[in-house]
């Protein structure tokens, strides 16, 4: 029987459905964003309105006090919300990994459950939490301290660790899994030759479990930069999509979206996206070297 | 004539046979005469046009609506995209007065006021500030009012009579409003206001000198260092430092909690804020609240709901059917305004007797007589593309005053330098 299709052109047509995906979904938006990044398009205008201004919205964002102050936040969040992720997250893996027997994968399980929940619905959740006059944390504190409420999504000083708690809630089992995983490639020798030599435990955390989690630190650690510097979704739906009071929750993610579809500013828009990726890519660069160098110190 | 049977058989299964072969022809033909028209809207503008579309099918049998409905935000960046795009572009589209100046300034809507469209024939049938707000750039009519908004004080009889403040002493004027709010709290504890940003939303859009919009005035020069800004900035940083506001944002739970829990004693927004409280807001507070006109006799439009033809729509004729179908019946409008609490934008309605009716959960007052007469006194607020930018720089701005982080004057001075950046930006 005939092929349908001569055997060299095989390849190419298995491949295309694939091909044709990425150029429509990836390729075509990421190419079209940049091309943008050097127009001015109001898109209520139509295609034709758009005009080419050089980098004059990348000139506008160097000015522009939001940009800054939106860069600021993402900053602060990732820090905040991600640094302590990793802190909690290791010791509990290593709690997990050595001590817990059957009811191991359940522990996991519920620390995982916050990363596959929906952000809305947890946000919706978070927001009942922290409400001043009816949320349970305000309620919770005053029965035990006599003090005032704290406004926590309406006064700029605390919305930003209103979100990163939110964060950091999210995505601690996420790391805990990661590490676990990590932790299990660990050969058992390892740490039972050390007991031999008479190394107690905080001495295998620290010369045995850290530098060996290293990979995996460098991997998660670099998830987290990207994630918490393309923050949106949480401190979106936390702040009802303003950013909250004085824009304290604003993240560069959310100014993009807004300076798109609210001040139908698409030229702008896109060159806060470019503006942001330079800033992940540049930090993801920078985790890349602290690792590296800290490998080759060791 | 006489003729044989056999004959009368092969005439009637002849004529049988050109029947049927006239209906196979005719068929297709029929079938291709029927043009499908499509229209977006939000909730409850949907329902409204689906509840409509059988008596405008009777009128009109070969065209088929297809009513697209979305949530209020998506819709509205459903409808940049099609824009921009051009794809799945509606025939005709609503769109909420707050969302029009972006669509009408930039021309992206058919201009209604010239042939082969008459929507100027009309602009006497309407509220007149309702026929003033659906121009583009160039002052013409590129949209159909349905329904309207005007902002009313909405304040809870109950809590007042508490703390013995008689509901004149609102209206008198902001110091006043300020003072019985004053009160109310150390007699009752309860809040004022939602959050002081309310004050300042409603001051700013009274009082408008001709030539003069929100945020900026006919010759493009920004306005927000006016002594309309001034004043609103100040009352609202003495409700803040008196503790009189609830420090909620409209629409979110703790907001929706408030009025649940009447824990907020007054409430300024549209008029069809009274739907929401006794449709899902605060349904156990039948007869507890009352309605008035603003404070300091202010009049503003507050929402609103027009329909408009996409420039590039594809069956432009019939969507301006559908629109003046859906905006010129009386009884249409009389429908929604029962059903969903559209205040309607056609007066004629407004002489119906059940404007006159008492409203049972505003505890029998003739609210909708006050409304009626409020929308008469209301101005039209002339748009600028970049009110919505605007309105976030300004509420910003307040936030910082608010938190005592800037003076009045400073924080003013800094939402004009970004305002006039914006604008040389988008220049």
């Amino acid at each position: 029987m005939k092929p349908l299709i001569k055997l060299r052109w095989a390849p190419y047509f298995f491949l295309a459905p694939f091909m044709l995906l990425f150029f429509v979904f990836g390729l075509f938006p990421l190419g079209f964003s940049l091309v943008l990044a050097f127009q001015s398009w109001d898109p209520v205008q139509g295609l034709s309105s758009m005009t080419f201004v050089g980098l004059k919205n990348f000139a506008f964002l160097l000015e522009d006090d939001w940009f800054w102050k939106s860069l600021y936040n993402t900053l602060w969040l990732a820090v905040v919300s991600g640094l302590p992720q990793h802190l909690v997250a290791i010791p509990l893996a290593c709690f997990i990994h050595n001590r817990l027997g059957r009811w191991r994968n359940a522990v996991i399980g519920v620390y995982f459950m916050p990363y596959i929940t929906s952000t809305v619905a947890m946000a919706i959740l978070f927001s009942a939490l922290f409400s001043t006059d009816y949320g349970v944390i305000n309620t919770t504190l005053q029965f035990f301290f006599p003090m005032q409420a704290i406004d926590w999504l309406g006064d700029p000083d605390n919305i930003k660790p209103a979100i990163a708690l939110m964060v950091f809630w999210r995505y601690v089992g996420f790391n805990t899994v990661l590490y676990l995983a990590a932790l299990q490639a660990i050969p058992r020798e390892t740490y039972e030759a050390a007991t031999l030599d008479g190394a107690s435990p905080r001495q295998q955390f620290f010369f045995i479990t850290l530098p060996l989690l290293k990979p995996m630190m460098l991997f998660s650690v670099t998830l987290s930069v990207i994630g918490g510097l393309q923050l949106f979704e949480e401190p979106f739906v936390l702040t009802g999509g303003r950013g909250g009071s004085d824009q304290a929750g604003m993240t560069t993610a959310i100014y993009m979206f807004r300076t798109a579809f609210e001040f139908s500013d698409f030229g702008t828009a896109s060159a806060i996206s470019w503006s942001l990726f330079l800033v992940v890519a540049l930090l993801t660069w920078a985790t890349h070297r602290l690792f590296r160098g800290k490998k080759e110190a060791t | 004539m006489k003729c044989s049977s056999a004959t009368a058989s092969r005439r009637k299964a002849l004529k049988a046979f050109s029947v049927l072969a006239a209906s196979a022809s005719l068929a297709p033909f029929a079938e291709a005469s029927v043009t499908t028209l499509s229209v977006a809207a939000f909730p409850a503008v949907d329902q409204i046009l689906k509840a409509a579309l059988p008596e405008f099918q009777k009128k009109f049998p070969h065209v088929r609506v297809e009513v697209i409905g979305r949530e209020f935000a998506d819709h509205h960046t459903a409808m940049t995209t099609a824009i921009a795009t051009g794809s799945k572009l509606p025939d005709v589209m609503a769109l909420e007065a707050g969302f029009l100046g972006r669509f009408a300034i930039s021309g992206a809507l058919e201009v209604l006021s010239q042939p082969p469209f008459d929507a100027l024939q009309h602009e006497k049938l309407f509220v007149p500030f309702t026929f003033q707000q659906n121009r583009d750039a160039h002052g013409q009519v590129v949209a159909m009012p349905t329904d309207i908004g005007v902002g009313a004080l909405f304040y809870r009889q109950d809590v007042l009579s508490r703390a013995g403040i008689a509901p004149e002493l609102l209206g008198k004027s902001w110091e006043s409003y300020v003072e019985a709010g004053r009160e109310v709290k150390k007699a009752t504890g309860a809040y004022w206001v939602t959050h002081a940003r309310d004050l300042k939303d409603i001051i700013i859009r009274s009082n408008l000198q001709p030539g003069e919009g929100i945020y900026f005035n006919e010759h493009k020069e920004v306005l927000v260092e006016s002594a309309r800004f001034v004043r609103a900035f100040e009352l609202a940083r003495t409700i803040r430092e008196q503790r009189l506001d609830a420090r909620v944002q409209a629409w979110s739970a703790e907001w929706a909690e408030s009025f649940k829990r009447g824990t907020v004693a007054t409430h300024m927004m549209g008029s069809w804020f009274a739907g929401h409280l006794a449709n899902w807001l605060a349904p156990q507070t039948r007869g507890l609240w009352r309605t008035s006109a603003l404070p300091d006799a202010a009049h503003a439009p507050w929402g609103g709901t027009f329909y408009a033809i996409p420039r590039r729509a594809a069956n432009k004729p019939l969507a301006w059917e559908l629109v003046r179908f859906m905006t010129l019946s009386p009884s249409l409008q009389l429908s929604a305004f029962k059903a969903h609490d559209a205040f309607p934008a056609l007066l004629e309605t407004h002489r119906d007797s059940y404007l006159d009716q008492p409203v049972a959960f505003l505890g029998g007052q003739a609210a909708r007589a006050l409304w009626r007469d409020l929308a008469l006194k209301t101005p039209a607020v002339p748009l600028h593309k970049l009110d919505a930018l605007a309105e976030e720089i300004v509420n910003t701005e307040l936030d910082k005053v608010l938190s005592g982080r800037k003076t009045t004057q400073r924080a003013l001075a800094d939402a004009s330098r970004m305002l006039g950046q914006r604008m040389r930006h988008s220049a």
